[in-house]
């Protein structure tokens, strides 16, 4: 009886519809103009589509092994099979995971800290790097309106996108050298002087992206210095941890250095790479604070821009994450499976840059090896990158990145003849 | 002795001078000319022992949020008759959480497939699970499927969905205002408001009759600007379990496209509310299929039991596929900037279970289960306050659907359950039925019957 009367009511609307009856026929979207793509993401829908059987992909940022395949972690492996058919999925706090974010911390900040121990630090669990910008940029713009957000020229693309839907105003300061393909360390300086004090500054805690340019330890710690005379925030996006020297107390220097000096930084953390992670959408932010009272204050607050953005975080990469670095022999593992990683594209470096000077390049390659990290940055021009692509099938972003992940020794002699092919002209 | 006290007392103060001191022995000549640098003063932020204050020393704790206080004020009970009717999550009749069979299935299935990777979703999320959560709402012969007019994302279950929703309208809508039912699920207006819109209301429930306020209805969201956006509940309104009949929703889409209205449907329980998914769709496919554009939000948090998955879809039904195609294309720049992109595990789950037809009919088994569960759990309640004589009209928990009845009973008399019953549910008198069982049915009906009877 409900079904034909259900029949009964929509047999109407559609004759309504048929007479174009109470409304109009125009749609309320006809002005919308289809959005621009999005640049890197774009690389690989133009590689798929590409029928050649030398085709390379490095442009997208997700770690691949020797054969060019994507890989699970066995540690991840493990880790799923004991969530599988044990736990249930019932909401997690609007903070996220408690194990989660404890392990979070030791991880980034070491597993004895004090700071940890004097329960200073408010920290809630984010989705991935980009949802942990997110919160913070939503965060800074609500208790500290007036304030703007330093940015390095250049970075990761999306910042620019997240500080903006954020509403907080941006400035940039200048960091990599396009002559010495490093840091442009006086220039960056320099800036981190002229900043007010006060200001925000979004700093890539290693493995920069895309250049794969970061400063070293002395340079750390003079930057750290001027940000405590400056009274600057320091604000870390640490997508890398681990994956960049293969040991991830190394790569976690620069804010360890930063917290000596006293500096209440605030932390995006991803496991996106370092664990494999990606589309779990894993990460964790952290907010230092004078005392545990603040921290809960501060907490409480960010759960509040949690609640109406997703109203609390994905429980399953979190107890992958949580299982696996509270684990001794997962943890291990993981370690392991890390530095595996992380020296796989180290090899690549140093493979790229030989097989390209070995052809008789004149002009410099060291940056290969000097970067760090997924990224290397290098150095050619959009025109030369168009050329890979439309000559040589090889995909990347036209700022020059090259993903060292998407090199093999299966593609790396190509890549670097086609790269000689096309800078040889430049060469002075 | 002392110092140990002072830097028990204080530890962060023994922190900033150890710091301090560090800092004043600096070394590199960049940090010595850097010091004499008269530009460089200090900030006078910076405090006066050299140390700086954190610059969110003025922010106060936030309020608890007062349907999850519920549960905490629960869990410190000792009492062994305590029953928890705050949470919106399904218990079985032992009081456990519950994962579906069917869900453990596709977990294994996913888990022992050694092809499987994580890699990054799309901006706008698995493909196939869109394409099966539009089906799911809006049937699988809508025409508006047929014609490619429906823009679908993958979103974080209702909340997202709403949120992303509701920003996409923000920047490319010609209105500003969304009307939602007054009252709604507590975190609707801080989405809508996060959004960018502003939040206004309609008249939805009556106390008098528990039950709805048509004419209020009406006359509300016939008294709004042309082109308002209005927030539907699909089937089995959060809080009140209050719906409208079909006819009453025919009543409402026309009045709607008349005025040019924006439907923007919240669909948190199909399936869960009457054990049918058709018949809890009813009320969006109505509007569709007169043609006209809509938006809607999917969760899967209790229909498939995912709740802490995340997994729910956004839905923008579009006059044309050529409009559907540009206005995905910009949905896609409200999430990126968000999130990147959606998690892949539950999403993967629902897109194994709908597109295996065994799996989908074991699903629908189990969600009739649970609606049925919770039907009788309402039967009950009001046989047994029936039982008892308890004064007063009790009809509306039978009338009413979902997870959730409006009781009545006020904040006094709620207040009075908890105490002395240990009762714990919100103080607007909502209870979730999915929080019953056989066994503490009896002793709710007491507590309400003692509250109504001693406390007005």
């Amino acid at each position: 009886m409900a079904s034909s009367m259900c029949q009964g009511i929509i047999r109407n609307s559609r004759r309504a519809a048929a007479l174009g009856r109470f409304m109009s026929t125009a749609s309320w979207w006809g002005h919308v103009e289809p959005a621009a793509k999005d640049p890197i993401l774009g690389v690989t829908e133009a590689f798929l589509a590409d029928a050649s059987p030398d085709k390379v992909n490095v442009g997208v940022g997700a770690y691949r092994d020797n054969n060019g395949k994507p890989v699970v972690l066995e540690c991840v492996r493990e880790a799923e099979k004991r969530i599988a058919g044990n736990l249930n999925m019932e909401y997690l706090p609007m903070g996220g995971s408690i194990k989660m974010i404890e392990e979070s911390l030791k991880l980034a900040y070491g597993d004895d800290s004090e700071l940890i121990k004097e329960k200073r630090i408010a920290a809630v669990q984010a989705l991935s790097g980009t949802g942990a910008c997110r919160l913070f940029a939503d965060f800074q713009k609500r208790f500290l309106p007036d304030s703007q957000i330093y940015i390095p020229i250049p970075t990761w693309a999306n910042h620019h996108n997240i500080w903006r839907d954020a509403h907080v105003p941006q400035r940039t300061f200048r960091y990599y050298h396009p002559e010495t393909k490093g840091l442009d360390f006086a220039a960056m300086l320099d800036d981190i002087k002229n900043a007010p004090n006060g200001s925000f500054f979004l700093l890539h805690a290693c493995a920069h992206n895309p250049t794969g340019v970061d400063p070293s330890e002395d340079q750390w710690r003079e930057i750290s210095h001027l940000f405590k005379i400056k009274n600057h925030f320091p604000f870390f996006d640490m997508a890398y941890q681990g994956f960049a020297s293969g040991d991830p107390e190394r790569d976690a220097k620069a804010i360890r250095i930063f917290l000596e000096d006293g500096h209440m930084i605030g932390c995006a953390q991803s496991f996106a790479k370092n664990m494999g992670l990606y589309g779990q959408r894993v990460g964790c932010l952290s907010s230092f604070c004078e005392d545990d009272i603040q921290a809960v204050a501060v907490k409480s607050q960010l759960q509040q821009l949690a609640r109406p953005m997703y109203s609390n975080p994905p429980i399953h990469g979190a107890l992958v994450v949580s299982i696996i670095l509270s684990d001794a022999e997962l943890k291990s593992l993981w370690l392991k499976e890390v530095k595996a990683m992380a020296d796989r594209i180290i090899g690549m470096r140093s493979a790229l840059r030989e097989n390209i000077e070995n052809l008789g390049s004149n002009l410099s390659w060291e940056h290969i090896t000097n970067q760090i990290g997924m990224f290397c940055y290098s150095g050619l021009t959009p025109e030369q990158v168009d050329r890979l692509t439309n000559d040589f099938h090889i995909y990347m972003t036209r700022n020059g990145r090259i993903s060292m992940a998407g090199v093999t020794t299966g593609n790396l002699g190509y890549l670097a003849a086609a790269i000689h092919e096309v800078t040889k002209a430049s060469s002075s | 002795m002392e110092d140990a006290n002072v830097s028990q007392q204080f530890p962060t103060t023994n922190w900033r001078l150890s710091t301090l001191a560090n800092h004043l022995t600096g070394h590199s000549p960049a940090m010595a000319s850097v010091n004499q640098n008269p530009a460089l003063s200090p900030s006078p932020t910076a405090g006066s022992n050299g140390a700086a204050a954190s610059v969110f020393a003025s922010i106060s704790q936030a309020p608890e949020d007062p349907i999850l206080g519920v549960t905490v004020a629960y869990n410190k009970d000792p009492s062994p008759v305590k029953v928890n009717l705050g949470v919106g999550a399904y218990r079985t009749e032992e009081g456990r959480p519950l994962v579906l069979n069917v869900v453990r299935k596709a977990e294994q299935l996913l888990v022992n497939d050694p092809a499987r990777v994580k890699e990054y979703l799309p901006i706008t999320g698995l493909s196939d699970f869109n394409k099966l959560s539009a089906k799911l709402i809006f049937g699988a012969g809508s025409p508006a499927i047929q014609e490619n007019r429906v823009a679908t994302v993958q979103c974080l279950s209702g909340t997202g969905s709403l949120r992303v929703g509701g920003e996409f309208l923000a920047r490319h809508y010609h209105e500003r205002t969304i009307y939602i039912p007054q009252p709604t699920w507590g975190n609707h207006p801080k989405v809508f408001t996060l959004a960018g819109l502003a939040v206004k209301y309609y008249r939805y429930y009556d106390p008098a009759t528990r039950g709805l306020n048509f004419h209020g209805l009406l006359e509300d969201l016939g008294s709004a600007p042309t082109g308002a956006i209005v927030l539907l509940h699909a089937c089995a309104h959060n809080p009140t379990g209050v719906d409208p009949t079909l006819e009453q929703w025919e009543q409402i889409r026309q009045l709607m496209r008349s005025k040019e209205l924006l439907p923007f449907f919240d669909s948190a329980y199909q399936g869960f509310a009457s054990g049918s998914l058709d018949a809890d769709a009813q009320s969006v496919r109505i509007f569709v299929a007169d043609g006209g554009e809509c938006l809607a939000a999917q969760s899967y948090a209790k229909n498939m039991g995912l709740y802490g998955e995340r997994v729910g879809a956004l839905s923008i039904v579009c006059k044309s596929s050529d409009v559907a195609v540009r206005v995905e294309s910009q949905v896609k720049l409200v999430i990126r900037p968000m999130y990147s992109n959606p998690p892949i595990h539950g999403a993967s789950i629902v897109a194994t279970i709908l597109k295996n037809s065994e799996m989908y009919n074991e699903w629908m088994v189990e969600l009739k289960m649970m609606a049925d569960r919770i039907i009788s759990m309402r039967k009950q309640l009001f046989d047994t306050l029936h039982e008892r004589g308890t004064p007063g009209d009790w009809s509306h928990i039978v009338k009413q659907i979902g997870m959730f009845t409006f009781t009545g009973l006020n904040s006094e008399q709620v207040a009075f359950m908890t105490r002395e019953y240990h009762i714990y549910m919100t103080s607007d008198g909502r209870i979730s039925m999915a929080g019953l069982s056989s066994k503490t049915v009896p002793h709710l009906a007491d507590a309400i019957h003692a509250a109504v009877t001693r406390i007005n």
